[in-house]
């Protein structure tokens, strides 16, 4: 029997793609390099910015909606990626600029005398003259890729084989993310770590080697390798959920032990869905720290891969299409109202000001969200389009309820 | 500055003689003291240090004003008139030494004794308030010669009749050993001395040691002949390294100075000559090598000084030994001391692991007080509520709430501890009822929007007490520490969260144990299916244990709010901590609770103490720590048996 392509047989598919397509086409047309400068260039980045969030999204409804694991620590793989391409950005540059100035010196520099001054540039903040261990690969470009896909899958590979060989389920597992995400926060923190201390790196948006382009062409340019990114990734996810690969993880997520005793491998499918979004979302990560320019610890302490989860929550799980619809609603309502913007209301006798009470709509909304609407925004399109909706972990002790 | 320096020791000295100066005012006439003056004034005025100590002795002898003469001629206050009489000096007034009457309008010399004569008069000082009838003012002697004394006090301490007073005399035996091991010129006494007090961990003793320790780092071809040699040193190994030896050997003039990088480059800079330097063009300088052929070219011509190669640095390490050596020329004053310290250094080890555990003890407290409502309701529910550190938070606010109504910190606590409670009990009743209890059995979901409920109350929190810190004082009572000794020492106010938190553990075991709302919680727990065919009423018993926990957080606010600052975000720096106490421990048991805690409090202090200065370290590694006791134990330290366990 012959079947269908599997694009074929997922419209949504076609129709995100398309979406996207017509989107980044769009702005590039409105953008101040390629076309008529409606948008201007920081928008243009916070679209960019948007893309590679809804990547990780689609990366965290892999974990979550498909195989039932809630992780909080996604966000700590999106930041390792940003981390490692920012070394090379920001070593590379140093390079040419430290290079520049000790050309005015009568004497060429020798190597160690160059590397000296650069890492005195870099670590000069942290107290610090030497370049650490971890930096030893930072001259290389094509290295700091590799270590960008690397470093994150490794360590999902090592916590995600600790964690699922001892069988730790649910909350505990989700505890466990976060508490992996807060040790590595609160590593990356200290000075002496390698990585600046809270400084973070910086100076990101210029991309050495590309010093004649503006941040207008830069921010397009990124803007497409975002979407590209998304759509390649998009279109990955969706080919491993509907065959029957994407059947045996999500009848983990229903009913974990059952398929254990059907036969199936289930720390063995776990480890590849955890570790491949892991990798999904560094690459994500490495895309996003470009545009926003800077990196530190406090964007992978665990509040931000919650966030995550509640924007995949809101979007709608077990939907990839509804991870990106989450993604971008919600970050792009939250910066339009915590950027200050927002018209304010006005009650009788108090002003409410959506930067001070954002933050209470969003957590209550969240809540009105998981009670009364648990398919998010993908769910209406389901009603809209007739799908029956995906079955999620049945309830296995109803009979409690009394 | 040597000048500076004997001034300054002399200070206490000053100190004593001044309070002895304001205490007699006694204005008698001393026919006694004015018979010693009269015979030997020529003395007074022009003292030896060799022969003054029989005059001092003399001058003594005759009482209080003796002492008061002694004390003036000491600090440089005495003055001689042309006719023969001794005038103390202060200021502008003047009183005569022997007979006690103030004196104006006379112009006398002043004496100025010199340091050697000084010291014999302090030591005679000494001697006589240490013999002084009143115990406060040997007291008071023994404090200023401890504080800082001299070989002078030694003697006279050693002259000084036996002390009657028991603690006197322990004080004063022992402040005589440390004079001894400080100043005796005899090898055997002071080495008994530091043998007898070996084992002591009081700053004192450890300050007494310390200079008969301290070594100075040499150089040499030879092993000094009459040196006390600590140790020999090996260059590169443990913590002396091959730059420092270079350093040293520079220093001691045994080799040239070795050229910086810097200070090559700079030398080469300055010989540019058609695009070369010493022959080499100026391009193939980015290559070491290449300096140094440049360098040798430049030294050949005589252009620049010459500078240690590498080779010789090296031959000259070969042919060097490095010595550290004690700045105490007695081997065995030294090896005694050392000794005496090694033995401080176990006991005062010792000591900081109590301290370690006190420390510890009181975390763990705290982690306990803050975990204990999250294990009820997640034994009960299986839902974790990531609220609870908001409803700590909410503890802390209402306490300072309370605090600003009522002025009295101590009434304020006690209104505030019920108050807390109450509030968060109320809190989490509504919090289940409203949300929870609609998201039955299905936990990851209760996870998120209870983390919805936390983002709204801590921006809320933001909202209505602002982003600056609340300060929560705690009552005078709870202020300061209890002192053990130099080392152990706990502020009161962690005793107060102990006492606190072991009244939770009895009060909950009571509820859980004693009590029909304990027991169908119990049953619960157990069985939700079963308990509820017997008629308990599952969701009630939720709400209530719900709202229990939240309540204990509440309490947990307070406790915290009084040493840690009140802040919208106080919840979340122990919201992780209490996850990992609750897994670590295992779920639906108090004692689990409790080991988690303390395992938990211990870790992270003994971690810490490996590094006192990186918190962040240490709280890395332990959380590290946790992740890979969960592969062992997954169900923590009590794991939880019986039917509720395989859900």
């Amino acid at each position: 029997m012959t079947r269908q392509p599997f694009i074929l047989r997922n419209p949504s598919i076609l129709i995100v793609l398309a979406v996207l397509a017509a989107f980044t086409v769009a702005v590039t047309l409105m953008s101040a390099a390629y076309g008529n400068g409606a948008i201007p260039t920081s928008m243009v980045k916070v679209l960019g910015k948007t893309l590679c969030l809804a990547l990780a999204a689609v990366a965290m409804d892999l974990v979550w909606g498909y195989l039932g694991i809630l992780s909080l620590g996604q966000m700590a793989f999106f930041a390792l990626g940003g981390y490692m391409v920012g070394q090379w950005l920001m070593y590379a540059r140093t390079e040419t600029i430290v290079a520049a100035s000790l050309a005015q010196n009568p004497i060429p520099a020798t190597p160690l005398e160059l590397q000296e001054a650069v890492a005195n540039q870099i670590f000069g903040v942290v107290g610090s003259s030497d370049l650490p261990l971890v930096w030893t690969f930072a001259h290389s470009l094509t290295l700091q890729l590799i270590l960008v896909v690397a470093v994150p899958g490794i360590l999902a590979l090592v916590f995600g084989w600790l964690a699922f060989r001892s069988r730790v389920n649910g909350v505990y597992l989700s505890i466990l993310t976060q508490a992996m995400t807060l040790a590595l926060a609160l590593w990356l923190f200290q000075n002496d770590s390698g990585f600046r201390g809270n400084n973070g790196l910086s100076g990101l948006q210029n991309i050495p080697g590309l010093e004649g382009r503006d941040q207008a062409t830069l921010s397009v340019w990124f803007l497409w390798a975002s979407a590209a990114a998304l759509a390649v990734f998009y279109v990955l996810a969706a080919w491993l959920v509907s065959g029957k690969f994407g059947s045996v993880i999500r009848a983990i997520r229903d009913d974990e032990t059952r398929v254990r005793f059907l036969g199936y491998p289930v720390e063995g499918f776990k480890l590849v869905v955890f570790t491949l979004a892991a990798m999904i979302t560094a690459i994500a990560g490495a895309l996003y720290y470009p545009q926003a320019g800077i990196i530190n610890p406090a964007e992978l302490m665990p509040i931000a891969s919650i966030y995550l989860a509640v924007w995949v929550a809101i979007g709608g799980r077990g939907r990839l299409y509804g991870a990106i619809i989450g993604a971008v609603v919600v970050s792009l309502l939250s910066s339009w109202f915590t950027g200050g913007r927002a018209p304010d209301i006005r009650l009788p006798g108090y002003v409410v000001h959506w930067v001070d009470w954002w933050q209470v709509a969003l957590g209550l909304s969240f809540v009105l969200v998981t009670l009364f609407a648990p398919k998010g925004i993908a769910g209406i399109f389901d009603r809209l389009s007739g799908l029956r909706a995906p079955r999620r972990a049945a309830p296995r002790k109803q009979e409690v309820k009394a | 500055m040597m000048a500076f320096r004997a001034s300054l020791r002399l200070f206490p000295a000053l100190l004593l003689a001044l309070s002895l100066l304001a205490l007699p005012q006694i204005s008698a006439a001393n026919p006694a003291l004015e018979a010693v003056i009269a015979d030997n004034l020529d003395q007074i005025e022009k003292p030896s240090r060799r022969t003054v100590e029989p005059l001092i002795a003399e001058i003594a002898a005759t009482g209080p004003e003796g002492l008061a003469l002694l004390s003036a001629w000491a600090s440089r206050n005495l003055g001689m008139t042309d006719d023969g009489r001794l005038l103390i000096v202060d200021g502008d007034s003047a009183t005569d030494a022997a007979t006690g009457a103030a004196v104006t309008g006379a112009d006398p010399k002043m004496l100025r004794p010199n340091s050697g004569v000084r010291g014999v008069i302090e030591g005679a000082l000494v001697a006589g308030e240490i013999s002084s009838p009143d115990p406060a003012r040997r007291a008071a002697a023994l404090s200023s010669i401890a504080r800082d004394g001299t070989s002078a006090h030694l003697d006279a301490l050693r002259a000084a009749p036996a002390e009657e007073d028991p603690a006197l005399a322990a004080r004063r035996d022992r402040v005589e050993k440390l004079l001894t091991i400080r100043f005796d010129t005899d090898t055997a006494a002071r080495v008994a001395a530091i043998e007898e007090m070996a084992g002591d961990v009081s700053l004192d003793f450890r300050a007494a040691l310390n200079p008969l320790l301290a070594t100075s780092r040499i150089a040499a071809t030879e092993e000094p002949a009459n040196a006390n040699i600590a140790r020999e040193l090996s260059v590169g190994g443990g913590d002396f390294s091959e730059e420092a030896a270079i350093a040293l050997m520079t220093s001691e003039g045994l080799l040239q100075p070795k050229l910086s990088s810097a200070d090559q480059r700079n030398a080469l800079a300055a010989n540019i000559v058609d695009g070369h330097v010493g022959g080499v063009p100026v391009g193939q300088l980015n290559d070491p090598a290449a300096r140094d052929r440049a360098y040798e070219a430049l030294e050949a011509a005589g252009t620049v000084p010459p500078a240690a190669t590498e080779a010789e640095a090296g031959a000259a390490l070969e042919a060097t030994r490095f010595f550290d050596t004690y700045a105490e020329p007695d081997k065995a004053v030294t090896d005694a001391a050392r000794a005496a310290q090694m033995r401080a250094e176990v006991r005062l080890t010792a000591m900081k692991g109590v301290d370690l555990g006190l420390d510890a003890l009181s975390l763990a407290s705290i982690y306990f007080l803050a975990a204990i409502g999250l294990a009820i309701t997640f034994g009960v529910m299986r839902v974790i509520n990531m609220a609870h550190g908001e409803f700590i938070m909410m503890g802390a606010y209402t306490a300072y709430v309370v605090q600003t109504m009522i002025a009295n910190r101590t009434l304020s606590l006690i209104v505030a501890l019920p108050l807390a409670f109450v509030v968060t009990f109320g809190a989490g009743v509504l919090l289940y009822r409203l949300v929870i209890r609609h998201l039955a059995n299905r936990p990851l979901e209760t996870l998120l929007a209870t983390f919805g409920v936390s983002i709204a109350l801590q921006q809320l929190a933001k909202n209505i007490f602002g982003t600056q810190a609340r300060p929560l004082t705690a009552p005078a009572w709870l202020e300061g520490a209890i002192t053990f000794n130099d080392v152990i020492s706990i502020s009161s106010i962690r005793v107060a969260i102990f006492v606190l938190a072991l009244l939770f553990l009895g009060l909950f075991l009571f509820i859980m144990k004693r009590t029909r709302v304990g027991l169908e919680v119990r049953a619960v727990t157990q069985n939700p299916g079963m308990a509820s065919s017997m008629g308990i009423n599952p969701d009630r018993i939720a709400m209530l244990t719900f709202g229990l926990g939240s309540g204990i957080a509440g309490i947990a606010g307070v406790a915290i709010g009084l040493f840690a600052q009140v802040t919208s975000e106080l919840g979340q720096q122990y919201i992780v901590q209490s996850f990992m106490t609750v897994v670590v421990g295992g779920v639906g048991n108090i004692w689990g609770t409790l080991a988690g805690a303390g395992l938990i409090g211990v870790l992270s202090k003994v971690i810490e103490s490996f590094n006192p200065s990186n918190t962040l370290a240490a709280q890395t590694f332990m959380i590290l720590f946790i992740v890979i006791f969960i592969q062992f134990r997954p169900r923590g330290i009590i794991p939880q048996r019986g039917r509720a366990a395989e859900a």
